[in-house]
Formats: C-alpha cells, sequence, structure tokens
C-alpha cells in the first residue's frame, strides 16, 4: 500500500459515482445521447463501462432529443425510477428548459405532494477550450432561481464522487455540473462509501481576513489566490458552496461573520448572477459588521468568445480576484 | 355510422355513463361560473366527450394518463371521483392536490392520472417516460397521453412519438383533433392534411377515426392497447371531433364559421350515443337512471367543494421541495 492515496480524474469520479448508484440501486437508469459503450460511453467517456456493466435496458442512448431525454426521465422519475439524465453540454438544456423548469421542478407541488421527481440531471460546460458561444455557458443563475430544483457543482474529484451519488439518490430533481475543462485534473480518491450530503458547504481553506465564497471552477482559482496572499500576510478563507441551489447560508453567513469581509467567485457572467444573491444575503445579514461592500467576480457581459485572446479577456481570471480582494481590504 | 361492429351492451352502457357524467359535469361547471359561484379559468369540453369515454373504457384503472389543460374528459372518464375533482378545480385543500394544482394541473396517481399539463404538447415526452417504466418493470401498463391537434406543430410532438417508436414504448398517443388550435383552424398552422400522417411519417402505427363514434373509438381505442400491451410499441391515435364552445370560457368563439358549428351542433355525439343505446334495446329508464344517478354525483360534487375550506396560505412552503421550506 502507497501511503499517498490513490489520485482519481473527474470524469472518473462521475463515473465511479454512478457504477455506485447503479449496483446499489436497480431504479437507477441512465439516458442520454451517445451514452451507451456502443455509441463511445459518451462524448467525454464519463459513461464508458456502465452499459457493459449494467445493460443497455438501464444505460440507454438516446436520439438527439434533449426535450424527450428530459421529458422521459421526468416520466419515469414519477412512477419510482431514479434517472439520471445526461445533456451533453449545458447550452443544450435550453432545448429542455419547458421540461425542466415547468415539470420536473413543479410537479411535487402541483400535485399537491402526490408524486415526485427523482431526477439527476448531469451536464457539463466551461470556458477557456475554444468552443466560442454555444458549447461553454455557465447557466446556474436560471436554474437556481427556479423553486423546486436543487443545483449542484463539485470542485474536485472526490467531492463529484459524494456529490453525485447524494444527487442520484435524492428525492428531489438535482442538476449537477459538471466542469469539462477539469475532467482530466486529478484529486484524492474518495473512500466507495463517501457521501457529500446535498446543500452543505465545506471550508478547505481557513483564514481570518476574508472569505471567498465560490463553487466549481472557483475554488481552485480561489485556492491560487488565498496562497498567494498568504505570503503578503493576508489570510483568505475559502468556502466551496458544492450545492449552489439551496446554498448554506449557515457556513456562508458563518464565515463571513468571523472575517468581516467577502468576495463571491464564479465563472458564470457577473450581471445577475449568482454572486448577486449571495451578497445580497450577506449584506441583509451583516451589513454593519462588513470592512467594506462584498465583492463579486464574474466573466463578462458577453457571448463566450471563441478566439483565445478574447476568450481569455472575457473570463474571470485569478488577477480579478486578487484585484476584488486588494479593493476591499484596501 | 361507421362499418365498425356496434361495441357490446355492457361497454356501451360503461361509455355513456362516462360521457354522461362528462358532459353534465361541464354545463354545471359553466353555469357555476357564469353565476359567479365559481372564479376559475375552464376550458369547456362539451362535444369531446365521447373520445375519451371510449379510450379510458378501454385502459384500467392502473394504466396511466398524462392530458392537457383541457382535461376534464380525461379526467373523469379514467376515473377521478368527482368529489375530489371539482374541490381542486375550485382550489380547495381537499382537491387532488390540495389546492396546489388547479384546473390546468390535475394529478391523481390512484386512478393512473400522473400529469396534466399546461404547456401544449409538453406531456408526450413524460407519457414516455411512464412508458420507458412499465417496460423496463414488465407490469404490463399502457400509458394514455391525451393533447389536441395543436400539440403536433410543437416540436416535443415529433421528438417525443420519434423516441416512443425508436423504443417501442407501450404508449397510446391520443389526438383529440378538434380542428382548432386555441382560435386557429386547423389548416391555417398545420402543414399536414391530417394528423394520421405525422405519425405515419415517423414510422408509427398511426390511424384516424371518428372519435364521436363510441363503437369506432372504442375499437381503435382496444386495439392499440392490445398492441401496447404485447409489447409491439405505440399508436397515434387522430380522433376526430370537435369543441362547441370558445377555447376557455368566456370566448364566444366567434372564428368557428356558423355553418360549421351549425353542423357540428347536428352531429353532437351525446344525443347520438344516447339514440344508440335506445337501439341495443336498453330502456328509456335505464338510460334515465344513469343519468340522474349522474346528476346527483355532481350536484354533490359541487356543493362539496364550495363548502371545503381553501387550504392555509403558509402551504405554499410544502412540495416545493422533500423539506418544507423556511418561511
Amino acid at each position: 500500500m502507497s501511503e499517498k492515496p490513490a489520485e482519481i480524474m473527474f470524469a472518473q469520479a462521475c463515473n465511479m459515482a454512478m457504477a455506485k448508484a447503479m449496483a446499489d440501486d436497480p431504479k437507477v437508469i441512465l439516458m442520454g445521447e451517445d451514452i451507451a459503450d456502443e455509441q463511445g460511453g459518451g462524448v467525454f467517456k464519463v459513461t464508458l463501462g456502465l452499459s457493459e456493466k449494467f445493460g443497455t435496458d438501464r444505460v440507454r442512448s438516446t436520439p438527439i432529443s434533449e426535450q424527450a431525454i428530459v421529458g422521459a426521465a421526468v416520466g419515469s422519475a414519477l412512477v419510482g425510477y431514479k434517472p439520471v439524465a445526461e445533456i451533453m453540454l449545458m447550452n443544450f438544456i435550453t432545448v429542455a428548459m419547458d421540461q425542466i423548469v415547468n415539470h420536473a421542478a413543479k410537479l411535487r407541488f402541483m400535485s399537491g405532494g402526490q408524486t415526485s421527481v427523482p431526477l439527476t440531471i448531469r451536464t457539463t460546460t466551461g470556458a477557456g477550450t475554444g468552443l466560442g458561444g454555444q458549447h461553454s455557458d455557465m447557466l446556474e443563475a436560471w436554474l437556481a432561481h427556479v423553486p423546486g430544483l436543487k443545483v449542484v457543482a463539485a470542485s474536485n474529484p472526490a467531492d463529484a464522487y459524494g456529490l453525485l451519488y447524494s444527487s442520484i439518490m435524492d428525492p428531489n430533481p438535482v442538476i449537477f455540473i459538471e466542469n469539462t475543462p477539469t475532467y482530466f485534473t486529478k484529486g484524492p480518491a474518495p473512500a466507495p462509501d463517501h457521501v457529500v450530503p446535498l446543500g452543505k458547504a465545506s471550508v478547505p481553506r481557513e483564514g481570518s481576513d476574508i472569505s471567498l465564497i465560490t463553487y466549481g471552477r472557483g475554488v481552485g482559482a480561489s485556492h491560487a489566490v488565498a496562497e498567494k496572499l498568504a505570503g503578503e500576510g493576508i489570510s483568505c478563507e475559502v468556502v466551496d458552496l458544492r450545492t449552489i441551489a439551496p446554498f448554506d447560508e449557515e457556513t456562508v453567513l458563518k464565515s463571513v461573520a468571523k472575517t468581516k469581509a467577502a468576495v463571491v467567485v464564479h465563472e458564470a457572467v457577473k450581471n445577475f448572477g449568482t454572486g448577486a444573491e449571495i451578497s445580497s444575503r450577506i449584506h441583509e445579514e451583516l451589513f454593519s459588521e462588513l470592512k467594506g461592500p462584498v465583492g463579486r467576480v464574474g466573466s463578462g457581459y458577453a457571448p463566450v468568445p471563441f478566439s483565445p485572446a478574447i476568450e481569455k479577456a472575457w473570463m474571470f481570471s485569478e488577477d480579478d480576484i486578487e484585484r476584488e480582494i486588494r479593493k476591499i481590504l484596501g | 355510422m361507421s362499418d365498425t361492429q356496434m361495441a357490446d351492451k355492457d361497454v356501451m352502457i360503461d361509455i355513456f355513463t362516462r360521457a354522461d357524467l362528462i358532459m353534465q359535469s361541464d354545463i354545471k361547471f359553466r353555469k357555476m361560473i357564469g353565476a359567479g359561484q365559481l372564479q376559475i379559468v375552464y376550458y369547456p369540453v362539451r362535444g369531446q366527450e365521447v373520445v375519451s369515454a371510449a379510450m379510458m373504457a378501454a385502459v384500467n384503472q392502473e394504466d396511466y394518463l398524462v392530458t392537457i389543460y383541457r382535461g376534464l374528459h380525461d379526467q373523469l372518464a379514467k376515473g377521478i371521483p368527482s368529489k375530489d375533482l371539482w374541490a381542486e378545480f375550485a382550489g380547495k385543500m381537499a382537491g387532488t392536490c390540495k389546492g396546489k394544482g388547479g384546473p390546468m394541473h390535475i394529478t391523481h396517481p390512484e386512478t393512473g392520472v400522473m400529469v396534466t399539463t399546461g404547456i401544449v404538447g409538453s406531456g408526450i415526452p413524460i407519457a414516455n417516460g411512464l412508458g420507458l417504466a412499465s417496460q423496463l418493470e414488465k407490469d404490463g401498463k399502457v400509458t394514455v397521453c391525451c393533447f389536441g391537434d395543436g400539440a403536433s406543430n410543437i416540436g416535443a410532438f415529433h421528438e417525443g412519438l420519434n423516441m416512443a417508436q425508436v423504443w417501442k414504448l407501450p404508449v397510446i398517443f391520443l389526438c383529440q383533433n378538434n380542428l382548432y388550435s386555441e382560435h386557429t383552424p386547423m389548416a391555417f398552422a398545420t402543414s399536414s392534411e391530417t394528423i394520421k400522417q405525422r405519425g405515419d411519417g415517423l414510422g408509427m402505427r398511426s390511424v384516424r377515426v371518428n372519435g364521436n363514434d363510441a363503437s369506432e373509438m372504442y375499437a381503435a381505442a382496444k386495439e392499440a392497447v392490445e398492441y401496447a400491451r404485447a409489447g409491439n410499441g405505440p399508436t397515434l391515435i387522430e380522433a376526430m371531433t370537435f369543441r362547441f364552445h370558445g377555447h376557455l370560457l368566456g370566448d364566444t368563439g366567434h372564428y368557428i364559421p356558423e355553418a360549421e358549428m351549425e353542423q357540428a351542433l347536428k352531429d353532437d355525439p351525446m344525443p347520438i350515443l344516447r339514440q344508440q343505446l335506445l337501439d341495443m334495446q336498453i330502456s328509456e329508464a335505464d338510460i334515465a337512471a344513469i343519468e340522474a344517478k349522474n346528476a346527483a354525483i355532481i350536484d354533490e360534487a359541487a356543493q362539496y367543494a364550495l363548502d371545503a375550506p381553501y387550504p392555509p396560505g403558509d402551504e405554499y412552503r410544502i412540495d416545493v421541495l422533500d423539506v418544507e421550506i423556511a418561511a
């Protein structure tokens, strides 16, 4: 046995979580474009090997029909299945928004609790790969705004494993956002029974001067900035939301009550983003204690550009985070 | 009269009983809304009774139904108890959905009514999911998915029927073609002459029937149910019918040509069905007894809905997620 824990990739962690969920519960089924092994195990190979193990009845490649995929997932969820629908890229959920917003999110409520939709929609996205305007959007704020949906984004392989498992087993519809550019980054492997509860943030780095509240890819960037500023004696605390909706207000407020300053960091466009909601909540609760207004870091007000030079300028960066921290701390 | 053999006596009585309940309910709803006793959105179903009554007479209570906002006929035909349904239409706590769904969003799993949607055509992909579950469970259930002709112009129709056919799902797509999508006549908005052609184009077993003829409709329904239960896959039934009132209550239907409406009223399926019963030697007294029983059920349901209390305002915090939402 090596002393260092084995490392796994983010994509691999998602694969392992689905394999465990399918082994644990025969009602877990997967559907999505190209996801069965004969079609390649998904364009990013996240479902590779699962149809071989569990059969194509439970791991179903579908037509290119996002409404039909999510609809079939909703319908089967209504009668006891725990479907995991893969929407290949987050931009394609726009095609299925009726099924997600009007049906998956509302059927429990509109039926007076007679039915529920224990559905997970896995989707991947992220800028920095030169895919341009229609394959890289972060649309979590739209979904977080809809009552009845949970929205999850992991920042490392172990969390991805534990959060995806929880998402599949959750009795509510969950949107599970994976980050394409970080699919092949490695992190410590979780124990097979590692479960991360939904709705609970983590504090992967403690600090005393300012709280960096973030999720997904923002966590790595925030860590890097925190590390850099530590050399100057600025102590940053990093809060990884892990679940965006419903967000863990208690952990966020506890952190900011301690540091008296905060920056919310996300990859999505800053305008009307989740940062606006989180910073507003902090202001409502802790306004008089704050060293300065809560900062927000997000990407520019434009579609994701194709040319690497513009894409880089548009995207949120470690420099942006550092600048925002210095602005608040003076 | 079609060349379909007349369904047997018991079936015809069953269809008539369901259809009459629908007709009387529709009349009563319109009357009460008109009198200001109920203030609700209402999509009249008068004229389309037989399609639903015959379809639901061909399935079992545990089979699934997905329908749309003009769904009263489907819901009653499938067997939702009138009291529960009326209370939900009125927004009361005693309703099927605690008043949180309302007329456009009826769910009642006990009678297989899994979804009623206010979004045209969007129930089709969901019906596939119910069918998929039955296929995986091998439980022999079929799913009936009702919609109108207008729904065949939404993308979900094409995606949904394609997937159902590719996966051979046990779903019956029942298009109740009343020739109008809201205020727009079919010819104005639909490129194909029939909806059946669209099913044909998707490689699906597709039939077009006079939905207002109980025997013809029942035969088509039964055949589709047997086909699905045998594992052969879906059927699209285009059931021709008509809507005697506007899109929703308050709409006078000014866009329906007078001659068309006159002819439709002459072809009213309800008196025709009643006469068919008489022709089968079912006595006037027996028919009148069914009508009286239905009338009593509806009177009781309507009074129950009026008397029942509204849900407490706080109820909005329940059923959003599986746990209560903080105030």
